[in-house]
């Protein structure tokens, strides 16, 4: 062991000792470092005193600020349903159907909707509500379930094809492959009949024996001109838009085994107002419509002009 | 030749047991893990018979004695050897996961699927790659410090081999799906028993030598070495305390529950870190740094100071992780506190490793694993800041789930841990290996650039990637509400995630060339190049002390 001896390079004493080759110094701690220490722990001790730190039998002390995570997160909530409040209440005071009169609060309406859209929406029907395979694109025009305020909303409350909600939107195509009601050379014809009324093919002997089948087995819900019928949420297969896919493989699969599209029911999770904010977002996306009034009357009106 | 019947016995009996584990299994896992035992032990049965040194049981003795007069080196190349292998697959592996979240289509289900093969990253690096760097090194420098050859020789190499044992276990695990779901303490039940058998032996032989040492004094280094190995003992068994649901049957459940055992699993996972890849890595720095730069300790007062302020202070800090969580508030108050408080003493292994090149600061430019160690601290230094900035609440707020958190996490472990480790593995192949030099000292610094490189892509792309989806998950817009979908933040970050793969592709491009060099190294093959500086080394001089009486 090496005895306590003058580094050359440095001037420092040595502390004496030695392990294979290695010796220590006898440097101070760095008095930046030491202060820097003391600051740290002063810091410590301050942050413990204001703040919730020390645990005892039942519970922790409070601080003196009386700070605690729940009382900040409440005065957070609190804060925002205060905003929200007068929105709400304006919301609530007024059908969805009417919203479009307040223009002011119409606008809040589609920018809350959109932010809910991005917490709820956006996993089916994407970031941008283009939707994909299975999943409709709001952005357009087409409606398979109504495209005014008031269908938009009965759609988000009470969902699509959920069990368990006796207003949810319903119905059910039948498998005509899978269940035996078409063989498939039919199908094929159907297929043909499909493309041709969607200008994707011109009618052919094939199309024309499958217009016969369309109008016995298809037009019953998708009407005899195939342009859909939104009671029952039966698409147009006269226009380019397919839901899921207008290839011969794709029409066939859904012919023969049919679709089953589910959408949850939002009235069990989300609050009123924020599913009529939704409602307008949807709205607001382009396609939609205005909203009329079951046109019962007006034409009893007309019949009493003299 | 009783003891190498009875040895031949045990193994057949271990083998035996196995077997019947594997035809009693309750899930697949089960089975195939004990299948793995099974071989181990034919192999373990093999190897008593087909090595027994018979011409000295003849003789009467079981095994011709190795020179007293020479340290027990073996397992430390067997651990520099298998840290340079779990170390590419963990490399390897870490590149795979980060093409895997910028590219999800390399997904492969269910055995390649990202939350299988994160796990396997994690461990390969942090317990295969740094747990045999360590082990190894601890197993070279207590010897040298003590001036002492190894307690213990025999459970010296059921340590090291023992040790991959339960690496494997846990990375065929992690493949089958078999996890407790803890992180970085992921192994069922039966590896973690496997591994406190492993660790306590290792406890064993690592006190046994420090007793047995020659010295009057402990060296720094060995205070740290045992810092390591008694708290990362306590902290396996208090967070794997569970009961298995069959002893035949690879799942069990943690005793603790809710924000209990969320808070043992993070007073575990956060001492991993400050006791496994901390203090386990400054006792590595505290040897090989002043070997290599052949300069004595800046302060020893400062090593006492850091080391004692260190182990007390490190221990709470595990609740920051667990901030605006359910876990009570004052426990996240003291959990952040005490990382404040942490700063310094994690800065004087820093001070006193940097400062060591007092006197030497040439050496930076010409020895490239003197630079490789200076890097090593510095990234060191930037992590211990980092990490107590982190660790305040309101930071925090930001940063947590964030990709800043793994930013932070691998700044530490490749810049610290890999750097460090590195250049560990420069400084003992040629003298493990009796070697004159390393094949090449100009390698070592292609693999310093490179490494360097890519972990500046690494960090630098991820502390971009963590504070933009901080910043904008929590954006509103001047309506009040939200701004951005959650699949909005995934699609900002794409092209940091392509630079962060980008940057493990450096790193890992660093690592194959360090394979090489040790490789061909060790197989005694000398690079015609420039010479540059290397430490001295006098094999005289590295030999213990043996008692007058033993010669």
């Amino acid at each position: 062991m090496a005895d306590k001896r003058i580094d050359s390079e440095t001037g420092v004493e040595t502390v004496g000792h030695e392990w294979d080759g290695i010796e220590e110094l006898n440097n101070p701690l760095p008095r930046w470092w030491l202060w820097t220490f003391y600051a740290c722990i002063a810091f410590a001790i301050g942050y413990v005193v204001v703040y919730p730190a020390i645990p005892l039998l039942d519970k922790g002390t409070e601080g003196i600020w009386g700070w605690t995570s729940r009382g900040q997160l409440a005065a957070e909530m609190k804060k925002e349903e205060d905003r929200k409040a007068p929105i709400l209440a304006a919301l609530a005071a007024r059908p969805v159907e009417e919203l479009p009169r307040d223009a002011e609060l119409m606008r809040t309406a589609v920018a809350g909707g959109r932010a809910a859209f991005k917490v709820n929406c956006v996993q089916c029907h994407g970031a941008g509500a283009a939707g994909s395979k299975g999943f409709p694109n709001l952005n357009d025009d087409d409606w398979l379930w109504g495209g005014d305020l008031k269908s938009i909303e009965t759609t988000l409350i009470h969902g699509i094809r959920q069990p368990g909600d006796d207003q949810t939107r319903f119905s059910q195509m039948p498998a005509f492959g899978r269940d035996g009601i078409l063989d498939s050379t039919q199908i094929q014809y159907l297929v043909s009949h499909v493309r041709s009324i969607s200008g994707q093919e011109q009618t052919g002997p094939s199309a024309q024996r499958g217009s016969t089948i369309f109008a016995e087995q298809c037009a019953s819900c998708h009407g005899p001109d195939g342009k859909g019928n939104r009671a029952f949420g039966a698409p147009d297969l006269t226009d380019a838009i397919w839901l899921y896919g207008g290839s011969r493989a794709d029409i066939t699969q859904t012919i023969t085994n049919s679709r089953f599209g589910v959408m949850p029911a939002w009235g069990q999770k989300l609050d009123a107002g924020t599913i009529k904010m939704l409602a307008a977002y949807v709205h607001s996306l382009g396609g939609g419509e205005d909203f009329v009034e079951a046109a019962a009357q007006p034409a009893a009106e007309v019949n009493e002009q003299p | 030749m009783e003891l190498v019947l009875s040895r031949a016995a045990a193994w057949f009996a271990a083998l035996l047991l196995a077997v019947i584990a594997v035809a009693a299994a309750q899930d697949s896992g089960f089975a195939v893990h004990m299948s793995i035992i099974a071989i181990a032990a034919l192999i373990g049965l093999w190897v008593t018979i087909s090595r027994a040194d018979y011409g000295a049981i003849a003789r009467g003795i079981i095994r011709t004695p190795a020179d007293p007069g020479r340290y027990d080196d073996d397992p430390v190349r067997w651990g520099v050897i298998a840290t340079v292998f779990w170390g590419m697959a963990g490399f390897a592996a870490g590149l795979y996961i980060a093409l895997q979240l910028a590219f999800p289509v390399l997904n492969f289900e269910p055995y390649l699927n990202f939350g299988r093969l994160r796990p396997l990253h994690t461990s390969a690096v942090i317990f295969a790659f740094g747990g045999n760097a360590l082990i190894a090194s601890s197993f070279y420098v207590v010897q040298r410090t003590c001036r002492a050859r190894l307690a213990l020789p025999g459970l010296a190499r059921f340590v090291f081999w023992g040790y991959q044992l339960f690496i494997v276990l846990a990375a065929t695990g992690y493949l089958m799906g078999i996890t407790q779901s803890k992180e970085y303490a992921e192994p069922e039940w039966y590896v973690d028993w496997w591994l406190t058998i492993v660790w306590v032996a290792y406890l064993a032989v690592f006190v046994g030598t420090i007793l047995k040492r020659k010295e009057p004094h402990i060296y720094v280094a060995n205070w740290f070495y045992l810092s390591f190995i008694i708290t990362v003992a306590m902290l396996h068994v208090v967070n794997n305390l569970d009961l298995p649901v069959s002893l035949l049957g690879s799942k069990s459940y943690s005793v603790f529950a809710g924000v209990q055992s969320a808070l043992v699993q993070w007073w575990y996972g956060h001492n991993a870190v400050g006791f496994f890849l901390t203090a386990g890595f400054l006792a590595m720095m505290y040897y090989f740094v002043p070997k290599q730069a052949e300069r004595p300790i800046f302060s020893y007062r400062l090593s006492i100071i850091h080391f004692w302020a260190l182990i007390f202070l490190y221990i709470w800090a595990g609740p920051h992780h667990l901030h605006y969580t359910a876990l009570p508030d004052w426990a996240q108050t003291l959990g952040m506190v005490f990382s404040v408080m942490l700063w310094m003493p994690s800065w004087g292994g820093m001070i006193n490793g940097l400062m060591t090149l007092n006197g030497a600061w040439d050496k930076v430019r010409t020895d490239p694993i003197i630079r490789m160690m200076v890097i090593s601290l510095a990234f060191y230094g930037m992590s211990t800041f980092e990490g107590p900035l982190m660790s305040i609440k309101s930071v925090n707020s930001l940063s947590h789930y964030t990709d800043w958190t793994i930013g932070h996490v691998h700044s530490g472990a490749l810049g610290w841990n890999g750097m460090i480790t590195f250049s560990v593995l420069y400084f003992l192949t040629p003298r493990l290996w009796n070697r004159e030099r390393l094949y090449s000292l100009r390698m070592v610094n292609w693999h310093f650039w490179l490494a360097t490189a890519g972990i500046v892509f690494y960090a630098a792309s991820m502390w971009v990637a963590g504070i933009t989806q901080g910043l904008m998950w929590r954006e509103y817009g001047a309506d009040g509400y939200l701004v951005n979908s959650f699949a909005d933040t995934v699609a900002a970050l794409h092209p940091m995630y392509i630079l962060r793969a980008f940057g493990g592709l450096l790193y890992l491009a660093g690592a194959v060339i360090l394979v090489i060099n040790i490789w061909l190294t060790i197989a005694g093959r000398q690079r015609v190049e420039e010479p540059l500086r290397q430490a001295a080394y006098d094999p005289a001089a590295d030999r213990p002390i043996v008692p007058a009486a033993a010669n």
